[in-house]
């Protein structure tokens, strides 16, 4: 590993500007992906400017009743707190359904959404990878493909995002805040991370310099329930194979309210509107959700080795819309 | 000693005990813990978080002390397996549990286990969920430890000898 200087910021400004005043600087949250990358030898920053002593580690309501999450609240106390498991099932359950119990206790809410992709290829400085290295090539897609993307890939990466936080966050129209060297903007969730297309190396929207300060959720509304349901290789510690956010909101007996998507079927959480466009005002049947989440997966390129997913993603959408429906119509919670 | 740059004092309270050490910034809290205070109890397994097997407490939490950079843990409170039972007169219950169950063949990986037992029983007494607690049970209460649990709580702690029927029951003794 190369030697690097290491700063602890006391605010997002002393932040911001450590990271300005030098080249090579990366953000340190809990380091669960970055500090694995840096032994890999796939990062090698020359700074690190630690952040996880920002006073950004708590869930609080804002009036109106949107709930702002602190960018440094670790994962595990955020899939515990009262108002995130009562408002927003799916996002403590799809937290609480990625990674171990040791490294939810060290990973953060803005790093979560940060991390990088675990395609073996951009692990290993000694395969192609266009992520890593710019023109490079793609060793994954000839090669060993089975985890990769299904939808929105192009011919330079097929990676996906690892994240199952971040595909909550994205059905529940979540917005991430950050500060940056120009100012404080925020970006919605369902538009934070990229489709891979010519420039793979960039993740995210975000600019040089930008800090995640934040992930803010808007009111949850009376009647809206939401789960997530992720497939994978083993019960426990895996990452996804394909999973699914699922908001909904029934009205008058049909469906008031629709937000859906997909994790690890693409270089970001796939937000499923096509879907959700179908299902807005159709009555909650069976037949209607498989409907709209074939529309939604009319659009999947499988490689050699994956097609599996698609079906697996749309048995899960369909099963999850069928729950959520169920529960709603009994009055059972979610 | 290198350049200053790239080193910081920093002061952790391990086991109990304060440890002032110039560290290079590189040097993750696992190998601190077993090159710099040979404290060999947490175990280098993958060294990725992969494993569990360097399990340890920082401020009470179970983390992978392989991917911690030390030096990010200035002022932190430590705790190894070697001093999970406080004075060390007696072994703490999770360490009888696993003696007495047999929870093991080659050892490696025990220390993580029962560090993370540990961390397990302190989350649950503190209302965690995991993904296996039902989505209604009561935010805030302690969650009560059935085997399947306990085999999804402890699922970051990987036994290649398969010990994890018996490092299950070691902890369900301690619970009960």
């Amino acid at each position: 590993m190369k030697e690097f200087a290491y700063v602890r910021a006391g605010s997002v400004e002393e932040a911001t500007s450590a990271y300005a005043s030098r080249t090579g600087a990366r953000y340190l949250g809990g380091g669960t992906n970055l500090v694995d990358l840096m032994k890999l030898g796939v990062e090698a920053p020359a700074a690190l400017i630690d952040v996880t002593r920002l006073p950004l580690d708590s869930v609080e309501e804002l009036p109106g009743g949107a709930l702002r999450i602190g960018a440094m609240v670790r994962n595990s106390d955020l899939a515990a707190h009262p108002l995130v498991r009562h408002r927003y099932p799916a996002l403590s359950q799809a937290v609480l359904a990625g990674a171990s119990g040791q490294l939810r206790n060290a990973a953060t809410t803005g790093g979560n959404l940060l991390q990088r992709t675990r395609c073996p290829y951009f692990q290993d400085l000694s395969k192609p990878c266009n992520k890593r290295e710019p023109g490079s090539g793609c060793g994954a897609r000839d090669g060993v493909h089975r985890d990769h993307a299904v939808l929105g890939h192009s011919a330079h990466c097929i990676a996906t995002h690892p994240s199952d936080m971040a595909v909550a966050l994205t059905a529940l129209d979540g917005r991430v805040e950050l500060v940056g060297p120009e100012g404080a903007r925020s970006v919605a969730a369902a538009d934070f991370h990229r489709l891979p297309g010519d420039r793979p190396e960039q993740d995210t929207e975000i600019r040089p310099g930008e800090l995640v300060t934040g992930v803010v959720l808007p009111a949850a509304t009376a009647g809206l329930s939401s789960a997530y349901r992720k497939a994978r290789d083993r019960a426990s510690y895996a990452f996804a194979l394909a999973s699914v956010a699922v908001v909904l909101r029934l009205e008058d007996g049909v469906i008031g309210h629709a937000g859906l998507a997909f994790g690890a079927l693409a270089h970001r959480p796939w937000r499923a509107r096509r879907a959700e466009e179908a299902l807005l005002g159709a009555a909650p049947t069976r037949a209607a959700f498989e409907h709209a989440v074939d529309l939604e997966l009319a659009a999947a390129q499988p490689l050699r080795d994956n097609a599996y997913k698609v079906p697996l993603a749309r048995n899960l959408a369909v099963d999850v819309l069928s729950r959520l429906t169920d529960a709603a119509l009994t009055g059972r919670a979610s | 000693m290198g350049n200053l740059q790239h080193h910081s004092p920093t002061t952790l309270r391990v086991n109990g005990k304060p440890r002032t050490l110039t560290v290079d910034h590189r040097r993750v809290l696992l190998d601190l813990l077993r090159e710099d205070l040979d404290l060999t109890g947490a175990k280098k397994g993958c060294d990725h978080g992969q494993c569990g097997a360097c399990t340890v407490l920082v401020d009470g939490r179970r983390v992978n002390s392989c991917l911690l950079f030390a030096v990010a843990l200035d002022g932190c409170e430590v705790t190894t397996v070697e001093g999970l039972s406080g004075d060390g007169e007696e072994p703490h219950p999770l360490q009888r549990a696993f003696l007495e169950r047999d929870a093991f063949q080659c050892g490696y990986c025990t220390p993580g286990q029962i560090c993370s037992a540990a961390g397990v029983l302190a989350e649950a007494a503190a209302g965690h969920p995991s993904h296996v607690t039902a989505p209604a049970a009561p935010s805030g209460e302690p969650v009560p430890l059935d085997r399947e649990e306990i085999r999804e709580r402890l699922s970051g702690n990987l036994c290649r000898c398969g010990a994890y029927p018996r490092i299950a029951e070691a902890v369900e003794d301690v619970i009960s």
